[in-house]
């Protein structure tokens, strides 16, 4: 699939292990790189090829905590504005949510610079994260330099069991992988498990591969992407198959219906353990949010497991919708009140919490869970606590129990 | 490119962008020279106040994984570090170096220890321990990020030729 899209970006015929170059369709940034390569671009002397092809994000800190991030996203306000790129003000949302939903199509090349950009992966196209020198040269030329990655097959088959979901796939994929086993490597999903799958549960999988190291995470465009695309009035579906006698360096299987709750244990995305394997583990703080579990499906869930209940006394909740869309869809239906009345505080979408730019930081020694994609030491904003990351129903269910609990029973 | 020499300030395994280049100072990235100085901070609390120009950051595998953030190469070349060695790095963060001019080596790390003062040679593809008399070698970039690195990075290269080009 990898080499499929590649091919046709590079105008002949490629084979994994080359190094091409390649016609790209949809470059972005945001403030955590945007100065950065702001910068870069003006060192090359260079103006964007195609301004409408490239997006400027203002998603990280927001709203700005600090004169010095303020500055950086007036720049970026600014810069945007002189060369007519398109541009999303802070409040919008995250940047990997919005892309899915606004610019992303199968069989795009996509650059971004953030590592989750392979989130895009989801709808079938070949999507991931540089640095922003990389990008501001992508955005200068139009092009890039790629090797062409092996492939790496991971078919999932059979339902999810009550209280399991597609983060506990993503999960147990990343323990069985490591976070190098598909270093430099695309991954490509499939199976009966991800043909049932709804957009919003494949976008969590495609997110998470990097986390393993790999450089894309492609599911096939289907009919499931079709309908995504269609309920936000857009055009540009295509299907892409694998070819018959595609050439996979590595074949993995996942029988989804044996997989319970999966958690990642302090400090890696890979030291993962179901949760019936680690005990009694106090919490102290809970998020829910992030590009790789702040949809509105997410928020549902956890809204059914926290309804008519409150959280545990001493355990704080903080949850991030992953955009404005989400947060205007999570009021319409109910799903913020009964977010609230659970004791849950509700910030504006972004990615600061995740990453310990703003919000929502533990204390020395204290352990949160949280439904993001790295608990790294320092991640959450402090190296002296202890973080744990797993699906939303989990993080909802620990919220009311103030530990690590399966959700099953409220669910 | 000449040979370079300096003191080897050990890592361990997964050293994460996070640690290198930690979110609680994001109101910096903007400010280098300030977040040069929190450099590894979270890996290493000595490091960014005791490193020396010419000095190299010796990780085990996986170094630089997570985040795109070129940030983290940036600060560690800024603090005057000629090479991060490491078993193997994070796709993003070893693009990202070589983009910078930072040059990156795979080579077997566990024989150099903390302290230890070595040689690189690029050009021949050797790391000398001095302390220990080990010679190890290392592999040649791939051709384009071998270009790139002798520009000393991907911004000179495209003033150079304008253009991205595979050669061979």
């Amino acid at each position: 699939m990898s080499e499929k899209i590649i091919s046709e970006h590079a105008g002949r015929q490629v084979t994994a292990g080359e190094t091409i170059i390649a016609k790209v369709d949809l470059c972005f940034t945001h403030d955590a790189s945007g100065p950065l390569l702001i910068q870069q671009l003006k060192e090359l002397g260079m103006k964007i090829l195609n301004p409408g092809n490239v997006v400027f994000f203002i998603d990280h800190a927001v709203p700005a905590p600090r004169r010095e991030n303020a500055n950086d996203q007036k720049l970026i306000r600014d810069f945007a504005r002189e060369f007519g790129v398109n541009f999303s003000e802070a409040g919008e949302g995250i940047c990997h949510q919005l892309v899915a939903e606004d610019y992303a199509l199968p069989g795009q090349i996509i650059l971004g610079t953030d590592s989750h950009t392979v989130t895009a992966g989801a709808l079938g196209a070949f999507a991931t994260g540089m640095g922003a020198t990389d990008m501001a040269v992508a955005m200068a030329l139009g092009k890039t330099w790629l090797r062409v990655p092996e492939t790496l097959s991971v078919r999932i088959s059979g339902g999810l069991r009550k209280g399991s979901f597609s983060k506990d796939v993503a999960l147990c994929l990343i323990g069985i992988l490591g976070s190098e086993g598909a270093n430099y490597k695309s991954i490509e999903f499939s199976g009966s498990t991800i043909e049932g799958m709804r957009m919003s549960e494949r976008l969590t999988l495609s997110n998470m591969v990097v986390e393993a190291g790999a450089k894309a995470g492609i599911i096939p465009a289907d009919g499931e992407t079709r309908r995504f695309l269609n309920e936000r009035g857009r055009d540009g579906f295509r299907q892409i198959d694998s070819d018959v006698n595609a050439h996979y360096e590595d074949m993995i299987d996942i029988d989804a219906t044996k997989l319970r709750p999966m958690i990642a244990l302090p400090d890696s995305v890979d030291n993962v353990r179901p949760i019936d394997e680690i005990g009694r583990v106090e919490i102290d703080s809970v998020f829910i949010g992030s590009c790789t579990n702040g949809r509105i499906e997410d928020l549902r869930i956890v809204a059914g497991i926290l309804s008519g209940r409150k959280i545990h006394r001493g355990t704080r909740l903080v949850i991030t919708p992953s955009s404005r869309r989400t947060l205007m869809e999570a009021i319409k239906d109910g799903t913020l009140q009964t977010l609230l009345l659970s004791g849950a505080s509700v910030t504006p979408p972004g990615c600061g919490v995740c990453f310990g730019a703003l919000g929502g930081v533990p204390a020395d020694g204290e352990n949160i869970i949280t439904s993001t994609n790295r608990n790294f030491k320092a991640r959450t904003g402090n190296p002296k606590a202890h973080t744990y990351l797993a699906s939303p129903a989990v993080c909802a269910a620990t919220a009311l129990k103030g530990f690590i609990s399966d959700p099953g029973e409220y669910i | 490119m000449t040979a370079l020499n300096g003191r080897a300030w050990k890592f361990g395994d997964n050293i994460s962008t996070d640690q290198i280049a930690p979110g609680r100072y994001f109101h910096l990235r903007s400010n280098l020279p300030e977040l040069a100085k929190h450099v590894l901070e979270d890996a290493r609390a000595d490091f960014a106040q005791n490193t020396k120009p010419r000095d190299f950051v010796v990780a085990g595998r996986n170094f630089g994984l997570g985040s795109s953030r070129e940030h983290a190469p940036v600060i560690i070349k800024m603090v005057g570090v000629s090479a991060v060695l490491a078993q193997s790095f994070a796709r993003i963060f070893y693009r990202n170096a070589i983009n910078i001019g930072l040059p990156a080596i795979i080579c077997d790390t566990a024989q150099i220890e903390d302290g230890d003062q070595i040689e690189v040679n690029l050009a021949l593809g050797t790391v000398l321990n001095a302390t220990r008399n080990r010679r190890l070698s290392f592999p040649p970039l791939p051709d384009i990020m071998r270009d790139i690195l002798e520009e000393g990075g991907l911004i000179r290269y495209i003033k150079k030729y304008g253009d991205l080009e595979i050669s061979g």
